[in-house]
């Protein structure tokens, strides 16, 4: 126990610290909010006290110091010009420490997307990920940032309130002091009573807005299954069970404002009886009637930072956590580093040399083991296998997304290790099944390979990936832009886009995994020409479950449960009867 | 907004509740600083240690009042804002269950799912705000300007002036800055685009070498958002400071004027107290009125996009009775079918015409976009023809109630979708009723039981949401199985055997060419595969019918057909 809360310290300590380290370029800034802040807070104790001595020099008819009255009032006038002042700057100068800190907080956030390992991206939800970079970037910081000043501003507050009493009157200030807590007491027994409520309230939502999501974006599933009724009766039960612990969460953490006003208003009432009672009986020597008027509102101004800094504690606990989770992704290990003189792959010739490679994701299931290929330049190699035989995982060691854990992969005589990431990956043409369109124009998708491409070779580029002439009938050309991972376009439409990049930077060596799976079979046989051009010379590995398309490949490797089990030709392959010559049959078999 | 107010019904009472104790407790608490006056001006002058005694005691008991009055108010505020909330979110979704899928598809399902969740929640908190604040807060602002009056009417003219003035700086700040803000949020959203775009993407992005690039893309997204928000934050920072300074100047001049007619024997010491600390609370209810009305605002566009919703109507209605049965051998027949959908305007089918026996097989071929899965849609109702009709046993698919007609269909729509839950539970979506022996014989038939055999907990294993714990093929093979459960006198596989092998996709065909009740299959494909053996198989070519036969025949007679097949099976041909 002890040892838990100790590393859970540690883990609080280390977060302060780099929260330090973000902060410290604007120590001057930080150091100037503070200081002004403070004379602020200052000022705004004072002015109640020039009030009150303003009152107490009115005292009945004929008997009020005008000018003296007046000269105060001025007074009192010109500080609340100066705090306001002061405000507006101390506001303007945290706010620029927190919008900064969470651009670069962000902005390192994203470098680090842009070098996490491929297996830490498949294995997190996208969701989950974005979330950290978007709403916990902006808690931390406007918990952080807004809480420490809030923080900082209510305890001098509280601390220049206590000064100011003391001078008035000690023994007033006693019992604001003695019975203030009360109302923090209250407060925290609420907030303690109400959490495990909106824990639920939240826990229940999330529930339902599970099943909102689930149920209504297959819509079309259940009207197809008439499962309607059901939908809506498991919808009415959680939608029954919100009600009960939202109308409970309302309510009982709306308790904490009435309580702590009401147990303000008793203290107010406590000052007020002491008071009059100093003023009766010691006369207004000891206790002005305006100094009580100021005590008078000094004890609601001290009992409000209490109420406040209750919140601004679980806002901040809140933040660290934030921060904390921030953080540890920014943390997270990178790809492993490239050697300093690891080399520039340019112009590949495409000799592959994959040795003894062993493979595999978690180290319970064994995937790839021993597994050997030798590439030549401008050779195709065909992989054919059923559903989850390896095919994917091969292209992951193919690219460098996955390290290999044994055995190794080389390029033209180059262990792959030893290069740049970007300079073998840029030597590849990659085309994935499931396609992958962004937010920009037709134009943009297209030249994301070579951002600095002209307008004629990008249209060239598509006239040989056939997708020209659904592009010319978009709305505006290649100017269209294209969101929602391409929704206005078919996911054959988007195929045709893919093969467009790499039609545009024509790398020295390809892969295609069902490039053309979604592609209607009289467009595909065009593209099949112009990838049989672009494939000349060029080594390429292609997955395809369409049996016709492996049939020209110089060597067709047979996968099952991760292990290649046949390679050859597709002849040689067809007379050793084996599993592909099962696969190929199938093909024709009747039903 | 206004229409979703019915379902306030049911809560009146504590409609009418609430306010009218929220308004109690202003009360109480306006009358403060009157008791404080009267101990300046008669308790302590008198030296009345009884009267100061009293005076503070109704001063408790006022403060306790309205503890009281202010729990009841907030108890049925939040009771009849989470009411309402609960019967709207109700209605909600069962309306979205009768829109048909022309609807659906022109309104987005994500749009239907931020209607349901967060734009509910906003609706619930404004009404919940609104019944607690609406009466409370305007109440205060103005009763203390007319407590001021009661007091005295010289100097309560400072009130007069610094509300406007004051209202003027809060109302104007927040209205300025709200337009700022939605562009704040525009930009927010920019860069939670790039980020996940970045996480989807990342294969490619790496593939091509575009990290540098995406990373300057993604810090000026970063950097106009920065700007963005100093710039809103300078405005808003002005709130404060400037309500703080007129505030104080306010009291300042108030107490003069005070003074002045305290000297003239108009006005006590202690009123010129009173009219202070009345002062004092109205910035406080000000600044929760702007608050409170921005929540209003927003909770009432979010009140009118969830009403437009409800005003969508469905264009689909099935028959209220079940049409008596007709003696025909066919299952399906379209008859000069045409189909417009309502985003387009061309039409996607044209004149379809045929005839389908029961327990034929039907193979549907054809590019992408010729229109297969518009035709298979029709026979289950999803969309009604613009012309011409479709029968399914002899009767027009319209004259069906929709359960009638679509208990009768099994669809394996493109998409594999499972739910979350078991697969157990994933499989009774066709047939609650069916028993563990009639599911496992329908993930058989569908080619899955060495899927389920690869599950540890067999038919309890858990499914994710959307199936992502399972591949493609699985997922596909499952949504086949669930179809079957059914068992369907028609049974639709739309495309659903894309990410099967040849192998598993013939083994499929030849077990669903079993099953004992011989239904009608309609197999929509792009692998001639697929279809070639089927008893009849309808070529579609950009909507309308290229060739209708059997293989050999259209292989002999149709063009599209013919290239389609040689695409897949060239030079070799079996």
């Amino acid at each position: 126990m002890k040892a838990k809360k100790s590393k859970k310290n540690n883990v609080k300590a280390s977060t302060l610290k780099q929260v330090l380290h973000y902060v410290k370029s604007y120590r001057l800034l930080l150091a100037l909010s503070i200081i002004f802040s403070t004379v602020s807070v200052a000022l705004t104790l004072y002015i109640p006290i020039i009030i009150g001595k303003a009152i107490d020099l009115i005292i009945g008819k004929d008997n009020v110091m005008l000018d003296a009255v007046l000269e105060l009032l001025v007074n009192a006038g010109i500080i609340a010009l100066i705090i306001g002042i002061l405000q507006w700057i101390i506001n303007n100068i945290n706010n620029k420490i927190t919008y900064n800190v969470i651009k670069k907080v962000r902005d390192e956030a994203f470098e680090k997307i842009e070098k996490l390992p491929l297996k830490y991206i498949d294995s997190n939800s996208y969701g989950e990920t974005v979330n950290k970079v978007i709403n916990d970037v902006d808690q931390f910081a406007d918990g952080l940032l807004m809480g420490f000043t809030q923080f900082f501003t209510g305890i001098v507050t509280i601390l220049g309130t206590l000064v100011f009493m003391l001078t008035i009157s000690i023994k007033i200030t006693a019992i604001v002091v003695v019975l203030t807590p009360l109302s923090l007491f209250v407060a925290s027994f609420i907030a303690k009573n109400t959490y495990k409520l909106f824990h639920t309230q939240s826990k229940t939502r999330a529930e339902q807005t599970a099943l909102i999501d689930e149920m209504i974006s297959n819509q079309k599933v259940v009207k197809a299954f008439a499962h309607e009724d059901e939908a809506m009766e498991e919808f009415d039960e959680i939608n029954n069970r919100l009600q009960k612990c939202s109308v409970k969460a309302i309510f009982f953490s709306s308790l904490v404002n009435p309580t702590t006003r009401f147990i303000n208003s008793l203290v107010y009432t406590a000052v007020a009886l002491f008071g009059a009672f100093i003023v009766i009986n010691n006369g207004e020597a000891v206790l002005s009637i305006g100094a009580l008027s100021c005590i008078l509102s000094y004890a609601t101004q001290y009992a409000k930072p209490f109420n406040e800094i209750s919140g601004i504690i679980s806002e901040l606990q809140n933040a660290l956590a934030c921060a904390s989770r921030i953080f540890e992704f920014i943390n997270e290990d990178s790809e492993i580093p490239e050697k300093s003189d690891a080399i520039v792959l340019n112009d590949a010739q495409g000799n592959i040399d994959i040795e003894n490679v062993s493979f595999s994701y978690t180290e319970e299931q064994r995937l790839i083991e021993n597994f050997n290929l030798k590439a030549k330049k401008g050779q195709r190699i065909a992989i054919v296998g059923p559903t989850g035989c390896g095919k994917t995982t091969f292209i992951n060691l193919l690219m460098r997304f996955y390290d290999v854990n044994s055995g190794s992969i080389s390029v033209d005589g180059n262990d792959i290790r030893d290069m740049t990431r970007n300079s073998l990956r840029k030597s590849y043409g990659m085309v994935l099944q499931d396609t992958w369109i962004r937010n920009g124009t037709v134009k943009e998708n297209i030249a994301i390979g070579m951002p600095d491409a002209t307008n004629e070779e990008i249209i060239a580029a598509a006239k040989s990936s056939h997708a020209h002439s659904f592009i010319k009938r978009l709305p505006n050309g290649y100017d269209t832009v294209l969101t929602e991972n391409g929704s206005i376009l078919s996911q054959g439409q988007k195929q045709l886009l893919c093969i467009a990049r790499i039609m545009l930077c024509l790398p020295p060596m390809l892969i295609l995994d069902e490039a053309t799976s979604s592609i209607d079979t009289r467009t595909e046989i065009k593209i099949q020409e112009a990838f049989a051009k672009l494939m000349k010379g060029r080594t390429s590995f292609i997955v395809a479950h369409r049996l016709s398309t492996i049939r020209e490949a110089d060597l067709i490797l047979v996968m099952n449960n991760g292990q290649i089990i046949e390679q050859g030709t597709h002849d040689s392959l067809l007379d050793k009867k084996g599993f592909y010559y099962k696969l190929y049959n199938s093909q024709f078999e009747s039903i | 907004m206004k229409k979703l107010l019915v379902h306030m019904k049911g809560y009146t009472k504590e409609c009418i509740i609430s306010p009218l104790f929220k308004l109690l407790e202003a009360c109480f608490e306006l009358l403060v600083p009157f008791l404080v006056a009267n101990i300046v001006d008669i308790g302590i002058a008198n030296h009345d240690k009884p009267y100061v005694v009293r005076m503070c005691i109704i001063m408790a008991i006022f403060g306790f009042v309205g503890l009281t009055c202010s729990l009841i108010a907030q108890y049925f505020a939040a009771k009849a804002a989470v009411g309402f909330s609960t019967k709207v979110k109700h209605s909600l979704f069962a309306h979205i269950q009768t829109l048909s899928y022309s609807e659906i598809d022109t309104l987005g399902t994500s749009t239907l799912i931020t209607r349901m969740t967060s734009d509910m929640n906003q609706i619930q908190n404004g009404v919940n705000l609104t019944l607690r604040l609406f009466m409370r807060s305007p109440f205060i602002v103005f009763g203390a300007m007319a407590m001021a009056f009661i007091v005295d009417k010289n100097a309560a003219y400072v009130f007069a002036v610094t509300i406007p003035i004051l209202s003027l700086v809060v109302f104007g700040i927040m209205l300025s800055t709200i337009p700022l803000y939605k562009k704040v949020q525009g930009k927010l959203d920019r860069v939670l685009g790039i980020t996940r775009e970045n996480l989807q993407g990342v294969r490619v992005i790496r593939a091509f070498g575009q990290e540098k690039e995406e990373e300057e893309k993604f810090k000026s997204a970063t950097k106009e958002l920065n700007v963005a928000q100093k710039f809103v934050g300078k405005i808003s920072a002005l709130m404060n400071p400037m309500t703080y300074a007129i505030l104080n100047i306010a009291i300042s001049v108030l107490i003069w004027k005070g003074a002045i007619r305290v000297n003239m024997g108009d006005l006590t010491q202690g009123e010129v107290i009173a009219l202070y600390n009345l002062m004092s609370q109205i910035l406080v209810e000000l600044i929760k009125l702007a608050n409170l009305i921005i929540s209003i605002t927003k909770a009432v566009a979010c009140g009118n996009r969830v009403q437009s919703v409800f005003e969508i109507k469905s264009s689909l209605k099935g028959a209220d009775t079940v049409p008596e049965e007709v003696e025909t051998p066919y299952s399906v027949e379209f008859n000069d079918a045409t189909l417009k959908y309502v985003t387009s305007n061309e039409p996607s089918l044209e004149n379809i015409d045929f005839k389908i026996k029961k327990g034929q097989t039907v193979g549907i071929i054809g590019g992408t976009g010729s229109g297969k899965t518009s035709l298979v849609n029709l026979i289950s109702r999803f969309y009604d023809v613009t012309d011409g009709e479709v029968k399914v046993n002899g009767i027009n698919v319209k004259d069906y109630p929709l359960d009638t007609l679509r208990e009768k269909i099994g669809v394996v729509p493109q998409k594999a979708v499972l739910f979350r839950g078991s697969i157990k539970d994933n499989m009774k979506w066709g047939n609650k009723n069916a028993s563990d022996e009639d599911i496992l014989k329908a993930i058989e038939q569908a080619q899955a039981t060495d899927v389920l055999a690869s599950k540890p907990d067999g038919l309890d294993s858990y499914i994710e949401q959307g199936g992502k714990n399972l591949s493609g093929g699985q997922r596909q093979r499952f949504t086949i199985a669930r179809a079957l459960v059914k068992k369907p006198e028609i049974l639709i596989l739309d495309d659903s055997a894309s990410a099967l092998d040849f192998a598993t996709d013939a083994a499929l065909r030849s077990s669903i060419s079993k099953i004992d009740h011989s239904p009608t299959v309609f197999i929509v494909s792009q692998r001639t595969a697929s279809i070639m053996h089927s008893d009849v198989i309808i070529v579609l070519d950009d909507g309308k019918i290229a060739g209708i036969g059997k293989h050999e025949e259209l292989l002999e007679g149709c063009i599209v057909y013919s290239e389609i097949y040689n695409s897949q099976f060239r030079k070799e041909n079996v």
